[in-house]
């Protein structure tokens, strides 16, 4: 269950935010986020629900905009780059939906070949093709190729939505409660599969989660968000090895008889 | 996460607190202006989704097809029936065909061509583009860099823009089989003489209504079709209320474009 050592490149910071804030009408989801995320580093945001950890992701992938701070992904504002080159940004950042958000009107093969044919227009059908079978490969169903969305089950929809995200080679992934809703063998292969992209694709990633499991798993790093900011930065240990009312019974929860 | 808040989310409503009624209503009528805005600056630059735009015609065309069959032959066949009495009272039977021909070019091929695309095509956009908003499919078009409203909008709205006048001269043609029939059982006129009578009243400026008309409406059904889906929120009950918003605005509209249509092809006259 245990993480291998990932191999973290501290100086160079792929995610930059400072001073986040971001509220829904009037209530402050995040009040003064800072955060930096390093190349090759898995960050796990844990978090109750509702708590904005999705709402944190979809900012930094410029699907929000913050009401103040600044989000600096891959040496870029996003709040400042024209549409255009967020649009470039985007091919460079992985997204993994919590609902999967595979297209229903789309096989398999068409779900993970539309963002490659849309972005990558030079490549040819062989091509189109080999990078499909890659990412299947990589995510262990390629016997799925065919099949619609609809046909999958939760764990499988989850896997092809990674895949999917894959096929562009991003160098930054996030994924917003990739074992939710799934059963425990299935979390530890998304777990596992987390780790996986890690190593195999050299990507740095922040995964949010309410799953300890997941994130003791998956995470170099573990970020305590409650009430709007990070309350707690570090290891699992670190993060955990506390008395905080509002942090103790996270571990309770999931370790404790 | 609610979705509301997307940097595509047209914020007037929250944004100045509208509460009531009247002023969500103009709230609505604001955003949707933007949204036609975003159509025209968005669907003529390139890239051009072509292959998607003839995709959504065949489907506007397939979704139609049949029901504007049955329709428009029954339109025909029933009109012809119901007019024939009030013409015989004054011997004139024999203006028949042309009184259908100017009550079904004029009038009636665009008019339920157009509410049968509301039904069908209008509240297929609204539940399909709804369904794919509250399913993330939007956002995950959009994170993997491709432009949801090129693709998801623009293809829509140009599709039912183009297919609407195409459907509504088939509704024509049809409504004409089924008004040849009535006639033809009844009063036992010979095809020819039907074809002839049904176009002799019709001038350049009939056809030429009747397509601005088709086209128009179905710009109409594509734009609310599209707008109500793409904003759509609040989960499952927010596709239930953009299929059903979608259906009730565009047919709504149609009549009201129809008035103000008439009124002015009728300067022309």
């Amino acid at each position: 269950m245990k993480k291998a050592k990932a191999k973290i490149d501290y100086n160079n910071t792929v995610i930059k935010i400072r001073g986040l804030e971001k509220s829904f009408e009037d209530y402050a989801v995040l009040r003064g986020i800072d955060l930096d995320l390093y190349q090759g580093e898995n960050l796990v945001v844990l978090g109750r629900s509702g708590s904005g950890k999705s709402v944190l992701i979809k900012l930094i992938s410029g699907l929000l905009k913050p009401d103040k701070g600044s989000i600096e992904v891959l040496e870029q504002d996003i709040c400042a780059i024209s549409e255009k080159d967020l649009q470039e940004l985007r091919i460079r950042i992985g997204f993994s939906f919590q609902s999967s958000a595979l297209y229903d009107s789309m096989t398999v093969r068409k779900n993970l070949e539309f963002p490659l044919v849309r972005n990558r227009k030079h490549l040819t059908r062989k091509e189109i093709d080999t990078a499909v079978e890659t990412v299947l490969d990589a995510v262990g169903l390629t016997q799925t190729i065919n099949q619609m969305p609809a046909e999958l089950s939760g764990g499988q929809r989850k896997r092809i939505g990674i895949a999917r995200t894959l096929i562009l080679n991003p160098e930054i992934m996030l994924y917003d409660e990739p074992t939710a809703g799934l059963d425990p063998i299935t979390c530890i292969e998304i777990n596992e599969l987390i780790n996986e992209v890690q190593q195999r694709y050299k990507t740095s990633a922040i995964i949010i989660t309410h799953d300890l499991t997941c994130a003791k798993s998956t995470g170099d790093r573990i970020a305590m968000l409650i009430d709007g900011k990070f309350q707690r930065v570090g290891s699992f240990d670190e993060v955990f090895d506390t008395k905080d009312e509002r942090i103790k019974p996270f571990y309770d929860y999931n370790f404790t008889d | 996460m609610d979705s509301s808040n997307n940097i595509e989310e047209p914020l007037q409503k929250k944004k100045h607190g509208f509460k009531n009624s009247l002023t969500t209503f103009f709230a609505d009528l604001y955003n949707i202006h933007l949204f036609i805005l975003r159509f025209f600056k968005e669907a003529f630059v390139p890239p051009f989704e072509l292959r998607e735009v003839v995709r959504q015609c065949y489907q506007v065309g397939v979704r139609s097809l049949t029901l504007i069959s049955v329709t428009g032959f029954i339109v025909g066949f029933i009109f012809t029936k119901q007019a024939r009495p009030s013409l015989a009272s004054f011997g004139a039977n024999s203006w028949l065909p042309s009184l259908v021909s100017i009550a079904i070019m004029r009038a009636l091929a665009p008019l339920v061509t157009a509410l049968i695309a509301s039904g069908k095509v209008g509240s297929s956009i609204g539940a399909e583009l709804g369904s794919m908003r509250v399913t993330e499919q939007i956002d995950a078009m959009e994170v993997s860099g491709t432009k949801p409203f090129k693709y998801l909008v623009c293809t829509r709205v140009l599709a039912t823009t183009l297919t609407l006048p195409i459907l509504a001269t088939y509704t024509a043609f049809i409504g004409l089989l089924g008004g040849y029939l009535n006639v033809s059982l009844v009063e036992g006129i010979s095809y020819t003489a039907f074809v002839q009578d049904f176009f002799q009243p019709l001038v350049f400026l009939d056809f030429t209504a009747s397509l601005i008309k088709s086209i128009v409406f179905g710009f109409t059904i594509g734009i609310v079709g599209c707008y109500q889906g793409y904003y759509s929120t609040k989960g499952t009950e927010g596709v239930g209320k953009a299929a059903n918003g979608a259906v009730v605005t565009a047919m709504f509209l149609v009549f009201i474009e129809e008035v103000i249509i008439v009124q002015i092809t009728n300067n022309f006259r």
